[in-house]
């Protein structure tokens, strides 16, 4: 459609076409009542005018009728638009379950992005078309915004917390990507692109390092985030306690991610993301049934990105998907041989 | 009747700057709202040409990025807490309840002088921000941006805002009173004129919802001073939390802002169609209706903050029940003028503006208030174009209605038509090509708060910033007829527009005490003598 090239940007994602066809009717809808209450007004200025013989208007008693219709209709119009919106807003907020996982840090000005194979970029996001990709992210110091208009998504990237967002792309090309939540100085500055690659183009493009140095820890971070989180668990002296075997003063980690946890209180909560990032920030909000509140914090001495390394490494150790037993040496991913040392301790 | 020449009336009762500035008589402080507001408006107005100046070009070559985000900031505070918040209640409602109810005042006189001090006492705080170095958080005040990270003045705009919320709730409880205890004999709650039923709603938002803002602002300001850590997550605090506490608050002030434009366009369209509202009660009630419901949709302003898909939903369902009370309204207000005697007066000029732009506004709401389309116009220019469609032309162009409506019983003088007419088209042409621009740029993508921008952006930007400068205009022009009405306007006759409320019943300018007795009232406030056959023959 023409219209859509001159008011829309290109559609480049599943959801896009979904919520494209949404904004037209909305479009045309709006132009139909607004185009009318307008006629309506236009003509009934003209019609009955102030003017010689129409000094005086003409008793017009209110219509119960008539009102309840006006007011009938639109509520069932509305919970129409409700209900299409709201399945769209379903297919935007729930991830598919094999989506892949991209990192993002947000800080004042800039993307930070990592690859669970290791590769990281800046203000800038690759990504295979025609697979769901999953992206978790959080913020350094104050409330960003991911937006790409293109896949007409976006999420605000809070600091304290993980968001996730999700999309297919359709069509390589680039398209834009902005910050949309004000974010101080130089919000306009934190933009970039996001170029979607046939998908072997991608897995070159992934295996082809060149990430950019960002510190002198280059090493470390160049790994993939499940490797990495190995080295912070063992930097931060984790195994300790966490042991690789049952009996260890902190609870097992492996073939925990994604299950029901029993806390000490009673209640019990899914061993998600954001729960591994909040048990080690502050460990004694939600501890496992069984085990003392002896953790230490970790705030302030884990970054986010290691942060972020670490429920790789754990979500490396195996959950929910691969049933009781499957304990330690599952995951088949090379790094996770490190693990191994860090047992010996 | 003696002639209008050497009547006493308030403005001329008393002399010298202690006789207004120890005023105790609602009109007088009505006036000196009005002349607050206005300082704050033309301010509020410049932030804003510069803000659009700067977009001129993509880079950002004018402004520096700082400078840029203080004025958009500004341009927001000034415009939202210090004008379109006071500007209907504290001037018409000030003004025009007491008389409108057949009363010689409101029921605390001394009160309501107490509200304009607290509220230029607000106003100099957040002004002495501007003129220390500014302020860069956004209106919105997001924590932990402006808790921890602005190293901008947020602590006195903060406090301003916090100050002025007394004088609203202060000139809310004035309004309740007086609305419950003062009125003349006979007049029932059903034959108060509409803009009274628009002030009790908007009173009642004041009450409840301003000391929630007060507080929520309140903490920001500690947390930045004295390192509170409510909103800080490394401490455990959560940021999200302050902006259910701010919309909480800042979503029915909205509804402060347009309800009592609503209740002026109700005066306007029936007195300009000499008859009768379409559907009193469902216009009264409904007002009440928002009141209430609009304390339940906060959530729609963080659709995309990471709050829970279901809450999200709930908000969007409210969100809906809210919007249906506001159709109502419009289509009643167009329903009035078939059949009518229209006349094409200023005022309703104004008025017809305000259906078509409110229109606008409330439809492209749809928009943001379903979750589908929101998730990619959100923090776009589709926002900013669709919350100045609703404010600027529901709530500014009702604030001009009035001013227009008015101005003869206030002043005794009329103004200049031709040159009133000039200035709405000029208002209408103006408005489209700046905001109506916008809305396809924030279809586009294009994000809020940016002060230089991709390329492809650039012809619309253009075209926007150069429709404000049709709005300056009309401004412009505006405020010379009426200020020059002042010195050689015609004298205004008691009711040149054969309205039928309380206020026109008295002379204009109307007597310090309004009434030399209090009226005892027959009928309803749209009793227009009206044909029951067809009007022509």
């Amino acid at each position: 459609m023409f219209a859509s090239l001159f008011i829309y940007p290109p559609s480049a994602s599943t959801v896009a076409a979904e919520v494209d066809l949404f904004y037209w009717f909305l479009v045309i809808l709006s132009l139909v009542l607004s185009v009318g209450i307008a006629l309506a007004l236009f003509a009934f200025a003209l019609r009955y005018r102030r003017r010689e013989g129409n000094e005086i208007a003409t008793a017009v008693h209110g219509s119960t009728a008539l009102e309840l219709t006006w007011s009938i209709i639109p509520f069932g119009i509305s919970m129409f638009i409700f209900a299409w919106s709201a399945s769209i807003f379903f297919t935007i907020s729930r991830p598919p379950d094999d989506a892949m996982e991209i990192f993002v840090v947000g800080k004042q000005w800039m993307w930070k992005v990592q690859h669970m194979e290791g590769r990281r970029e800046i203000n800038t996001l690759h990504i295979p078309v025609g697979e769901p990709v999953k992206l978790t992210m959080t913020s350094e110091d104050v409330i960003h915004s991911f937006f790409i208009p293109a896949f007409r998504v976006k999420s605000d990237v809070v600091p304290g917390r993980y968001n996730t967002m999700w999309f297919e792309a359709t069509k390589t090309g680039e398209y834009h990507l902005f910050c949309a939540e004000y974010c101080g100085t130089e919000h306009s500055r934190m933009i970039g692109k996001v170029v979607a690659m046939e998908p072997a183009d991608y897995q070159a493009w992934l295996s082809a390092d060149n990430s950019p140095s960002m510190s002198g820890d280059t090493q470390r971070a160049d790994l993939p985030p499940a490797d990495r989180g190995t080295r912070v668990f063992s930097e931060q002296g984790c195994q300790t306690c966490h042991l690789q075997g049952p009996g260890g003063i902190g609870p097992l980690l492996a073939g925990t991610y994604g299950r029901e946890r029993k806390l000490i209180d009673g209640e019990s909560v899914t061993a998600d993301d954001a729960y591994i990032r909040e048990s080690i920030l502050n460990p004694r909000a939600k501890t496992v049934a069984g085990y003392q509140q002896v953790m230490p914090t970790f705030a302030g001495r884990v970054s986010e990105e290691d942060l972020m390394a670490l429920v790789a490494y754990i979500k490396s150790l195996g959950g929910a998907e691969e049933e009781a037993g499957g304990a330690v040496s599952q995951g088949g991913r090379p790094g996770t041989t490190d693990h191994g040392s860090a047992g010996d301790l | 009747m003696e002639t209008t020449e050497r009547r006493v009336n308030y403005l001329n009762v008393d002399h010298g700057i202690r006789s207004w500035l120890l005023t105790v008589d609602h009109k007088r402080i009505a006036l000196l709202y009005l002349a607050s507001i206005t300082v704050m408006f033309l301010l509020g107005g410049l932030f804003a040409a510069a803000v659009r100046v700067e977009l001129l070009t993509p880079a950002g070559d004018l402004l520096q990025s700082d400078t840029y985000n203080k004025m958009f900031t500004m341009h927001g505070i000034v415009m939202v807490f210090f004008f379109l918040i006071p500007s209907i209640p504290a001037v018409f409602g000030n003004f025009f309840l007491p008389i409108m109810i057949g009363a010689k005042d409101l029921a605390f006189p001394k009160l309501n002088l107490m509200s304009w001090y607290i509220y230029m006492f607000g106003a100099i705080f957040t002004l002495a921000a501007v003129i220390t170095g500014g302020v860069d958080t956004g209106w919105t005040f997001y924590t932990p941006y402006s808790s921890e990270y602005a190293t901008s003045k947020v602590i006195l705009p903060a406090l301003g805002v916090f100050i002025s919320g007394f004088s609203s709730i202060l000139t809310g409880l004035n309004f309740i009173v007086s609305i419950h205890r003062m009125r003349a004999p006979g007049l029932t709650w059903f034959r108060l004129p509409l803009f009274v039923w628009a002030m009790y709603a908007t009173s009642l938002i004041f009450i409840l919802g301003t000391p929630v803002v007060a507080i929520t602002i309140l903490l920001v300001a500690l947390e930045r001073g004295l390192g509170f850590g409510i909103f800080d997550p490394t401490r455990g605090g959560d940021p999200l939390l302050f902006q259910h506490l701010f919309w909480f608050y800042s979503h029915p002030a909205v509804y402060i802002m347009i309800l009592p434009g609503m209740g002026i366009m109700s005066e306007l369209v029936t007195t300009f169609s000499r008859k009768t509202i379409f559907g009193y009660r469902a216009i009264a009630l409904s007002s009440v209706a928002i009141a209430v419901i609009s304390f339940l949709v906060w959530g729609h302003h963080m659709f995309v903050s990471g709050q829970s898909v279901y809450a999200g939903m709930i908000f969007s369902f409210l969100t809906f029940l809210v919007a249906i009370p506001s159709a109502i309204k419009v289509l009643n207000w167009t329903a009035t003028l078939y059949k009518g005697s229209i006349s094409l007066a200023a005022p309703m000029q104004w008025a017809l503006q305000f259906l078509i732009l409110f229109t606008i506004g409330g439809l492209t709401g749809i928009f943001l208030g379903t979750l589908g389309t929101d998730v990619h116009l959100h923090d776009t220019y589709f926002v900013v174009a669709h919350f100045h469609y609703v404010m600027m032309g529901g709530t500014v162009t009702a604030f001009v209605g009035g001013l227009h409506y008015w101005w003869p019983k206030m002043f005794g003088r009329m103004y200049n038509e031709k040159l009133a007419t000039i200035s709405s088209v000029l208002f209408f042409i103006g408005f489209n090509v700046t905001f109506f621009t916008q809305f396809v740029m924030g279809s586009q993508g294009m994000p809020r708060r940016y002060y230089n921008y991709v390329e492809q952006f650039q012809t619309l930007h253009q075209i926007s910033t150069m429709g404000t400068w049709l709005i300056g205009a009309s401004f412009l022009l505006m405020a010379g007829y009426l200020f020059s009405s002042l010195r050689s306007g015609a004298k205004a006759p008691a009711n040149p527009w054969g309205a039928r409320s309380l206020e026109w019943a008295i002379q204009s300018p109307p007597i310090e005490h309004n009434f030399h007795e209090i009226p005892t009232v027959q009928e309803g406030p749209y009793e227009f003598p009206t044909t029951v056959g067809p009007a022509k023959h």
